[in-house]
């Protein structure tokens, strides 16, 4: 069973992003970049899924600028199998992503294939299902437990208010939410290995698709700010405050 | 132009998020269609009916529908929604779940998590947790958009009289099955319905300590949150969590409690009205959004503002 896991690099959840002053975007110069931390779940659960002899490859993906392959390396070094790197320097978006995936699927035919439930910096939360929808996967989204059985997964979902629990068959699209596992560290062996394992690079017209982006980005701001309050002395003064002045209670 | 909002319900009640969608197709002008999909859900469809400025409901009741499996209802969705110029929804884990599959089936990009509609194919997103606002332009045909649940007010539940259609098209695709689910009852509000929230974070130290969130809670009909570093540590469930990647509230006002506020975390609450916080640090960053902040150990503090309320 093969597992393909698509990642993406983003700036790092760490770093406080800046809006750049042209508002077109945030600047993105001399900032850290990682593996989207839902991706890094991704890539967790399907190593595990193959050190539990369930899976028999993982191949990470990522579709980007020739940057990637720095967080494809840290997805091998995390022991990914192999790597893919879709090549491109437009923006990609997530329809864009979801077809070069696709025709990417058509070459692997994947068994398995793991997102994670969004990424950090578009928020978007769609890449998993629209790759689903194209090629006619079902899709088990936000799982916070995957089970292999005889030909399905089962799958356990974080939905508002609760669980729920489905089954797939395969194919299947899963996407990750933040209780499915923890993942590990890269020790320095495997960053070493890492630098050995394959990584084939291709482009989208290789693929023959076309992942020009539709959705046009015309401004970018920073958000209104909020001004900070005061600080009260006590709880009497706490609670004399919110009847009286904010009148919320 | 015509809207396809769908509504979200579990058979039994058509959720508030739902009249936050039709809150932001009237703003996009045009007729509204409201769907809804599911199984033995009349009483929905009558509550849909309900809704002022809904020109017809669309009622697709089968067991197919059932349980919101993704592949069925972006099927239908997809069908119904290539005679519109948009489809919208609300931003939920339910909305997000199968939307992103209604946009691809119809080739079209989707635009996630508006929070105000600027024209028909302009939208401000957030986008960063936040940290930026972008203004994007959809050049597709059909729109594909989910609503923030704190983009508007609700538009009101009753007044309107819309006609309801029945819609008899069965999209069944055979490659998922509903095993269970497990929803947590609770006598307390939904989170992002609540007037009053009450979060808990690292600060509360167990899962036992949030017990001491319930009394207030009792007393000011509030919610109770928590933060995702609460999640982790295993005090609480998931769905409690307020973040980025949890649940995004914008309650009359919301009290932290023990959290330091990482940007994570103020993603998903900025937007209240009042903002309290309640922490031992006074460097904690989120005394720089809250509009009164208490300095104080929170083990000693609730019982006393539980006591006063």
């Amino acid at each position: 069973m093969k597992v393909l896991v698509p990642v993406k690099r983003v700036v790092d959840y760490n770093v406080k992003v800046r809006v750049k002053p042209d508002k077109t975007g945030v600047d993105l110069n001399n900032v850290k970049m990682s593996v989207n931390p839902f991706c890094e779940i991704a890539i967790e659960e399907a190593v595990r899924m193959k050190e539990a002899g369930k899976a028999t490859e993982v191949v990470a993906v990522a579709v980007g600028s020739t940057a990637c392959q720095e967080q494809l390396r840290t997805c091998l070094a995390l022991g990914a199998d192999r790597a893919v790197l879709i090549q491109t320097d437009l923006e990609v978006q997530p329809l864009g992503i979801a077809r070069a995936l696709q025709a990417l699927q058509a070459r692997e035919q994947a068994s398995v294939v793991i997102f994670g439930k969004q990424s950090i910096d578009g928020d978007n939360s769609q890449t998993g299902q629209m790759f689903a929808a194209l090629t006619g996967m079902p899709q088990a989204t936000f799982a916070s437990e995957v089970k292999v059985e005889d030909g399905q997964l089962v799958v356990t979902r974080e939905i508002d208010g609760g669980l729920q629990t489905i089954s797939v068959k395969l194919p299947a699209v899963v996407t990750t939410d933040l209780r499915l596992n923890e993942p590990r560290y890269a020790s320095l062996p495997n960053i070493m290995k890492a630098k050995k394992k394959p990584l084939d690079i291709v482009t989208p017209e290789d693929l023959g698709v076309d992942i020009t982006p539709t959705v046009k980005v015309l401004s970018v701001e920073p958000p209104a700010e909020r001004k900070g309050g005061i600080k009260v002395e006590s709880v009497d003064m706490l609670v004399d405050k919110l009847k009286n002045e904010a009148k919320v209670i | 132009m015509s809207i396809l909002v769908v509504a979200e319900h579990d058979n039994v009640e058509l959720k508030p998020a739902t009249r936050v969608a039709v809150a932001a197709a009237a703003r996009i002008g045009g007729d509204i269609d409201l769907l809804v999909a599911g199984a033995n859900c009349a009483g929905v469809a009558a509550a849909a009916a309900a809704i002022p400025g809904v020109r017809k409901v669309l009622h697709a009741d089968n067991t197919v529908y059932a349980h919101n499996l993704a592949e069925n209802l972006a099927l239908l969705v997809a069908d119904l929604g290539k005679s519109y110029s948009h489809v919208l929804t609300a931003h939920t884990t339910h909305g997000r779940n199968y939307l992103p599959r209604v946009a691809a089936l119809l080739g079209v990009a989707q635009i996630s998590d508006i929070t105000e509609v600027v024209s028909a194919d302009t939208f401000k997103r957030p986008i960063y947790a936040g940290n930026a606002i972008a203004t994007v332009q959809s050049v597709d045909a059909i729109k594909v958009v989910s609503v923030r649940g704190t983009a508007y007010d609700p538009v009101a539940d009753t007044g309107g009289s819309a006609a309801t259609e029945a819609v008899g098209a069965v999209h069944d695709a055979g490659v998922s099955t509903f095993i269970k689910q497990e929803i947590v009852k609770s006598e307390r509000p939904e989170l992002t319905a609540a007037r009053v929230i009450i979060s808990g974070g690292r600060g509360m130290q167990n899962g036992d300590n949030f017990k001491l969130l319930d009394g207030i809670a009792d007393k000011l009909g509030a919610a109770i949150g928590a933060s995702r570093a609460a999640v982790d540590a295993g005090f609480v469930p998931n769905d409690m969590q307020v973040g980025q990647t949890g649940k995004i509230v914008a309650p009359d006002l919301y009290i932290a409690v023990g959290i330091s506020g990482a940007i994570q975390h103020l993603a998903g609450m900025k937007d209240s009205k009042v903002i309290v916080a309640i922490n031992k640090d006074s460097d904690a960053p989120i005394f720089q959004v809250a509009d009164y902040g208490l300095v104080a150990d929170l083990f000693q503090a609730l019982p006393e503002l539980e006591a006063k309320l």
